[in-house]
């Protein structure tokens, strides 16, 4: 397989300024040490509660903001690797035709003046095709591809169901034929119903076209039907990462299980004991020191409080950021 | 059982607007009763939540009730028809937060950013039982206290944007506690919070209930949540009841094709890593494009000819346990 995408040591930091002169007294680490790779036609998720940072980490990918630190290595349809973390608006151009992105809300991520035609149409006439019956041709075949009628060309969004403005955005993000898209939500706005549409159709459309997906999500449920690897982040960190079946079947990490545990399983009667976190998530500005989770996690011990882990491998294509990795044994989805 | 504390009857509501009417609620009928959590379950424009703004009476103009009743019993044992009261009325207000408190989705926009938290909890109290300025801030600090508050006494001063979602969730649910009341409404409280959060606050509303023998309503899209916590569960599509029954027959028999479907197409944690989900073909039709017959009718796997004309009445098809399908037609 070939690695399209690998993150190393990413960083962002925002400022925290106050007082008159706005002056900066601290910082939120958003973003912290975050390293991982996705290979061509693979799905990744980064899932966490809100505020662990990753969306930071997607939109540092994508360069909707820039990364105070660390590598973004791409690799391009020419095959040269380039680290997008350093390139200059200019040089950033032409990739980012290879890197799209599907957006939570199908709602206020159209235009509501242009047709169907011009929002997935425009990205291609950006890019150089003048030509508008070809244009209308390629357009078609997106329509097809998101399995949407070609008839609807000439509408409005307003026309259109959230299940549908989500298929036209694919639609869109499809249209330059990219090799790696970030999607961040994309169906948590959903109805279950539609949801499961839109799942699907990610399915299939990475199977037909060899995508990699970066998948941005909260609910575990949708992930475990999307992702090969899972990464799940907490405070700004990557504190466990693995393939799909490991995490949900044997999480190492005590966040990941708790995490797990939370996710209400549609059978009454699995009803069990859950653990239930104390506390809210630590704030990114001032987090607690040595292993950010000691505060809430039932296992910490003395040296959790002063003592950073670091994410090691302990099994093969499974990582772990636990000083007690190895000696805890941790329930996943199947003992609930 | 013991008798119903509430009982919604055949209630319709719908909202007249220029393009015609939308029948957001068409005939819902279930019963509330004490201890126990009855769990409303459907997608968008099922109804649900116009089904709480009707039993509390503040259902927005164009809405009107149009038919229907909703009984409560009262404390001193009498019982009430809501429908027939004004929505102004001292009685209705006396009701509305005191003897049945309300916890809304979004707990940011339900709280003043204005005002304390205790200022505004302070205010639910007094509203019911006039007790002086004093001991009603005592009590708000209780009360910040029994939904799991840390510092309740400091607490009790801050604002609302001080605080994280499940803290200010567990302040609306302290809020809507404040009066006593024996019936607790409660529309998608978890759904702008996290899981390990949400798992948090239905702990909570479980406790509470157990300590307060509270009849609970819960309205959710999440089957999940249903599962977790309903006794009892209404199915709703497009402003009809299209299943109800006691939870564990709706998961496990259910019987109305949408339930089926439904059931199906959740994405679960128990699932197969990367396993397709099966879907519901179309989508919610638009409110004013409603079908004729069954509502389901357009996305229903097991269709008849008669769906299409005839709108199906419910059958009980088992101990507590109906729905208004065709298939089970007697």
């Amino acid at each position: 397989m070939t690695r399209i995408l690998d993150v190393r040591a990413l960083r962002k930091n925002f400022p925290i300024r106050s007082g008159v002169l706005g002056r900066v007294t601290g910082q939120v680490r958003a973003v912290d040490d975050v390293s991982f790779g996705i290979d061509a036609g693979e799905t990744l998720s980064l899932v966490g509660e809100s505020g662990c940072g990753k969306t930071t980490t997607s939109r540092c990918i994508l360069r909707a903001i820039a990364p105070s630190g660390g590598q973004i290595i791409f690799r391009t349809e020419a095959g040269a690797e380039v680290d997008v973390a350093q390139l200059a608006p200019k040089q950033l151009r032409p990739l980012r035709r290879q890197m799209q992105m599907i957006f939570q809300d199908p709602f206020s991520s159209l235009n509501p003046r242009m047709t169907i035609a011009e929002i997935i149409g425009e990205p291609l006439l950006v890019n150089g095709m003048r030509d508008p019956a070809e244009r209308t041709r390629r357009v078609m075949e997106l329509l097809d591809l998101v399995q949407l009628p070609s008839a609807y060309l000439n509408r409005f969004p307003h026309a259109f169901s959230g299940g549908q403005r989500q298929r036209i955005g694919i639609a869109r993000a499809l249209a330059l034929n990219p090799s790696l898209i970030v999607a961040d939500e994309p169906v948590s706005a959903l109805d279950v119903s539609v949801q499961a549409q839109i799942v699907n159709l990610m399915l299939d459309l990475q199977d037909r076209l060899g995508l990699a997906y970066l998948f941005v999500a909260h609910d575990l449920s949708v992930v475990k039907h999307i992702s090969h690897r899972v990464a799940v982040m907490y405070v700004g960190r990557i504190v466990e990462i693995a393939p799909t079946a490991a995490l949900f079947d044997a999480p190492r990490h005590p966040y990941t299980e708790a995490l797990l545990s939370a996710v209400p399983v549609p059978d009454p009667r699995r009803r069990a004991q859950r653990i239930v976190l104390e506390g809210d998530v630590a704030d990114p500005s001032n987090p607690p020191s040595g292993c950010h989770f000691h505060p809430r996690c039932r296992y910490a011990t003395d040296a959790c409080r002063t003592e950073t882990p670091a994410l090691t491998e302990i099994a093969p294509n499974h990582q772990v950021r636990c000083l007690r990795a190895k000696e805890l044994s941790l329930q996943g989805v199947a003992a609930v | 059982m013991a008798e119903p504390i509430l009982q919604v009857r055949a209630l319709r509501t719908h909202f007249f607007a220029d393009e015609g009417a939308v029948r957001a609620v068409d005939g819902v009928s279930f019963d509330l009763y004490a201890g126990r959590t009855l769990g409303i379950v459907g997608e968008s424009g099922c109804g649900k939540s116009v089904t709480t703004r009707s039993i509390l009476r503040i259902v927005d103009r164009p809405g009107r009730i149009v038919s229907g009743s909703v009984l409560l019993r009262r404390p001193n044992g009498t019982v009430e028809d809501l429908t027939t009261l004004p929505t102004d009325g001292t009685v209705m207000r006396q009701i509305r937060g005191g003897e049945i408190g309300l916890v809304f989705q979004e707990p940011m926009s339900s709280l003043s950013a204005y005002h304390t938290i205790g200022n505004q909890l302070q205010e639910a109290i007094l509203l019911h039982d006039p007790i002086g300025k004093k001991a009603a801030r005592a009590k708000a600090i209780d009360l910040l206290a029994m939904v799991g508050i840390p510092r309740p006494s400091q607490r009790v001063d801050a604002y609302s944007f001080e605080l994280s979602g499940g803290l200010r969730q567990r302040v609306m649910i302290a809020m809507a506690l404040a009066a006593e009341p024996r019936i607790l409404i409660a529309d998608e409280p978890t759904t702008a919070l996290d899981v390990t959060t949400q798992a948090q606050i239905l702990d909570l509303i479980r406790r509470l209930q157990q300590e307060r023998d509270l009849a609970v309503m819960l309205i959710t899209h999440d089957m999940g949540v249903i599962a977790e916590t309903a006794d009892d569960v209404v199915v709703m599509y497009l402003g009809k009841e299209v299943e109800k029954g006691p939870v564990d027959a709706i998961f496990h028999a259910p019987r109305h094709p949408y339930t089926q479907s439904l059931l199906r197409s959740i994405p679960s944690v128990l699932a197969a890593p990367r396993s397709r989900l099966a879907t519901i073909a179309g989508s919610i039709p638009h409110p004013f494009a409603r079908p004729q017959g069954c509502p389901f009718h357009p996305r229903c796997p097991d269709r008849k000819p008669v769906c299409e004309t005839n709108a199906p009445h419910e059958v009980m098809i088992g101990e507590q346990h109906a729905t208004a399908c065709h298939l089970y037609a007697a």
